[in-house]
């Protein structure tokens, strides 16, 4: 027996989908040809590379030094940031036990409370920086979201009394309750990493909560989801960190009780056009 | 205190307060468990609780409720739909006793089917925490669940998929471009399923009618689901909207479920507004529920009771209202209840098994998060697992990545894998209209035709 060799030729070896038109209708991985019927290994490695992104996102500390020196490099900022710590001492703790995240350590609560009594002053609003799920996000779009709302609160109401920006390492969304509590704000912007998605690994997430306390329920935040440049832009989230903030204050309430008034443009594009391209030119 | 069960080992006597207390510590370990306070505090006394639990005789379960039957409308539907007489083989049985006989030559799918009215869901968790992983498979294997509706869904060697199109702003054309995908790679004869991002009742009726004008159009024996709240399902069939599957997420405890805003009556409300429209053609199988493990807990409605008997719980619900599909979204809840690859594949080979002993048509979503310790090769493996074992369908999503949900799914090309590796087909009324469509080149080796099926081919016109 003899097998005859011949040379493969790699154009033959994957096969496109001749619909690759359709991509321009979605960021869903359509149309990425197959190798038999398996994934071809450029799609393959675009997908592990996404994911080494997402996971880097999670694990990945944030960074203090350049986060603090920046936070205090920003115009009237007349008080430094103060670093605090949950009680989750470590990411494996901080992923599992997601009570732990939630609370400020005894230490930083203590630190909070001494600070508040110390400085004597009357805060309108705290400003909390966690890292949650994403350092990346929290690194590349805090300090922009803040300058933009910082902005925004110049105009209205020129005597905001604004905190001294709080990090808290390990932190949940509810750790900026202790800080709330602590300083005896009368509201707190918690901004958070999002766990991040496969084509977002950098998604900043903003928590708006009324005379937030330990113990303070999710349904009495107001949430601003996916806050960076390629999802809701930080011209359009500060505005809206900026009308609930002020309703907030008007109705001294937040979460359910505060309805975003604010309009999506994306809101609802099946009213434009009900039929896809897959029923054009066809009859049932 | 008192402890009802209890047992000397070497100098050291453990000892368990009650049933619930033991379930839990018999658990193979998982960090939702832990987050609860519930898991087993050492190696030991996790295996002498499973002990303990093995010769526990199953009639435990029918005098002990692990949650009140007086404040528990899940309890109460356990303990009043149980069948004695279909109990009475294995009334005298232990937990033990149980998993032989589950293994033993003497059950095949006939005895199981015969028996599934008399085993509730704690017997069924209780076998399934003192089972290996081959158990698991092995057993699920011998069970038999066929549901229909406009295909048919379990036969032997076969795997269902369910086509996900989401889009982060339910764009009709970005949803349509997925869904032709799914349908060139022979995906879809499970549902076609959209997880909607705007969650009212004219944006699922918009939907709804989307699927329908294209299962209609190119007869596709197939069903459409918007994944949207009951109580909106309800409204769209007022609304004269073309609803195939009712869906809802479902829960163990009757304070999960209340947390989801449901209760069995409003469960049967929809079941039965869904009978009305009378639209399956070849069943009427038409709830679609989905689970998984750790939802009681992070509703703290669990009432101390561990999350792999909660979920099995849930499963005592969703038989009440004869689904044509389950599944368990195993990875999606995150780390904080299953916390890397190992504890997310025990759940899933659990919670397929736990379901298909008690009758349903259990598919599974191999899912992970970011956050989670698990990748694409924890979900090859799990699908493996899955598709040796039977599993009735799994999801199907363009490359993995569920653009809406933020989060990892098997693919079109996984589904593939499996039919190819295992010998596994699609639904036999989907497989006739994929033959015939010239999908594939050849269904039975499972290789693709090159090109767009001939009714799509004026998509490439303009």
């Amino acid at each position: 027996m003899s097998h005859k060799f011949t040379k493969v030729d790699p154009a033959s070896i994957v096969s496109q989908n001749p619909w690759a038109k359709l991509k321009s209708f979605t960021d869903a991985r359509i149309a990425i040809g197959r190798a038999g019927t398996s994934i071809p290994t450029d799609e393959l490695l675009k997908f592990q590379l996404a994911h080494a992104q997402a996971i880097d996102a999670v694990h990945n500390p944030l960074n203090l030094q350049t986060l603090t020196a920046e936070l205090n490099q920003l115009d009237d900022m007349d008080e430094p940031a103060l670093l605090m710590h949950s009680q989750a001492n470590d990411r494996i703790c901080y992923l599992q036990r997601p009570d732990l995240g939630r609370k400020l350590s005894e230490s930083s609560y203590q630190t909070l409370l001494e600070y508040r009594q110390a400085s004597n002053r009357q805060y309108d609003l705290a400003i909390v920086i966690c890292d949650g799920l994403s350092a990346s996000a929290i690194e590349a779009h805090a300090i922009p979201f803040i300058k933009a709302l910082k902005n925004k609160l110049k105009t209205n109401k020129a005597d905001w009394q604004i905190a001294p920006p709080v990090i808290v390492q390990q932190g949940r969304v509810a750790a900026g309750d202790d800080v709330c509590e602590s300083l005896k704000a009368k509201a707190v912007i918690v901004l958070i990493g999002e766990r991040p998605g496969l084509s977002s690994p950098d998604s900043l997430g903003v928590y708006i909560t009324w005379q937030a306390k330990r113990g303070t329920k999710d349904a009495s935040r107001n949430c601003i989801s996916n806050v960076r440049p390629a999802g809701l832009k930080y011209p359009d989230a500060s505005d809206k960190a900026f009308y609930l903030l002020n309703e907030a204050f008007r109705i001294k309430a937040s979460g359910v009780a505060l309805k975003d008034r604010t309009v999506d443009e994306e809101q609802d594009t099946l009213t434009h056009n009900n039929r896809s391209f897959l029923l054009e030119n066809k009859s049932l | 205190m008192t402890f009802k069960y209890k047992k000397q080992l070497g100098t050291r006597t453990y000892q368990f307060a009650n049933l619930a207390e033991l379930m839990a510590k018999a658990t193979p370990e998982r960090s939702g468990d832990k987050l609860a306070g519930l898991a087993a505090e050492s190696a030991e006394q996790r295996v002498v609780a499973q002990m303990i639990l093995a010769e526990l005789p199953l009639k435990t379960f029918l005098n002990e409720a692990i949650i009140p039957y007086e404040t528990d409308e899940v309890t109460r539907l356990i303990i009043d739909t149980h069948d004695k007489a279909a109990f009475a083989p294995i009334a005298h049985l232990t937990v033990g006793d149980f998993r032989n006989y589950l293994l033993s030559d003497q059950v095949d799918e006939f005895t199981l089917a015969a028996l599934r009215p008399g085993i509730t869901p704690e017997m069924a968790a209780a076998v399934s925490k003192i089972m290996r992983n081959q158990d698991l498979i092995l057993v699920a294997k011998k069970c038999r669940v066929v549901t229909q509706f406009r295909n048919t869904i379990g036969l032997q060697n076969r795997l269902s998929t369910r086509l996900q199109p989401n889009h982060p702003t339910d764009a009709v054309n970005g949803i349509a471009a997925s869904i032709l995908d799914g349908l060139m790679f022979g995906n879809g004869d499970a549902v076609i399923g959209i997880n909607p991002a705007t969650d009212n009742v004219s944006q699922c009726c918009k939907l709804l009618k989307l699927m329908d004008e294209l299962i209609q159009t190119y007869q596709i024996p197939t069903q459409s689901c918007v994944l949207t709240h009951v109580t909106n399902t309800i409204e769209a069939i007022e609304l004269g909207a073309p609803v195939d599957l009712i869906f809802q997420s479902i829960a163990g405890t009757q304070a999960a479920n209340d947390s989801f805003g449901i209760n069995l009556n409003i469960l049967k409300e929809a079941h039965e507004a869904g009978l009305s429209l009378n639209r399956g053609t070849v069943g009427n199988n038409l709830m679609y529920f989905e689970t998984g493990q750790g939802s009681a807990l992070s509703a703290d409605a669990h009432h101390g009771v561990d999350q792999q008997t909660c979920e099995t719980r849930a499963y005592a619900v969703a038989r009440q209202f004869d689904p044509l599909l389950v599944n368990t979204v195993v990875g999606f809840i995150g780390p904080e209840y299953l916390f890397d690859g190992k504890q997310i594949m025990r759940a899933g080979l659990e919670d397929h098994f736990c379901a298909k002993l008690l009758g349903l048509p259990m598919g599974c979503d191999i899912c992970y998060t970011n956050h989670a310790y698990a990748d694409q090769n924890d979900m090859d493996n799990l699908l493996t697992l899955l598709g040796v074992a039977g599993c009735s369908f799994i999801m199907g999503i363009p490359g993995s990545d569920d653009i809406m949900l933020n989060y990892q799914t098997t693919s079109f090309h996984d589904a593939l894998y499996a039919r190819k590796a295992m010998g596994l087909k699609p639904a036999p009324e989907f497989e006739n209209w994929l033959t015939e469509l010239e999908i594939f080149q050849d269904l039975d080796s499972v290789k693709l035709n090159d090109g767009l099926a001939k009714p799509f081919l004026h998509i490439l016109e303009h």
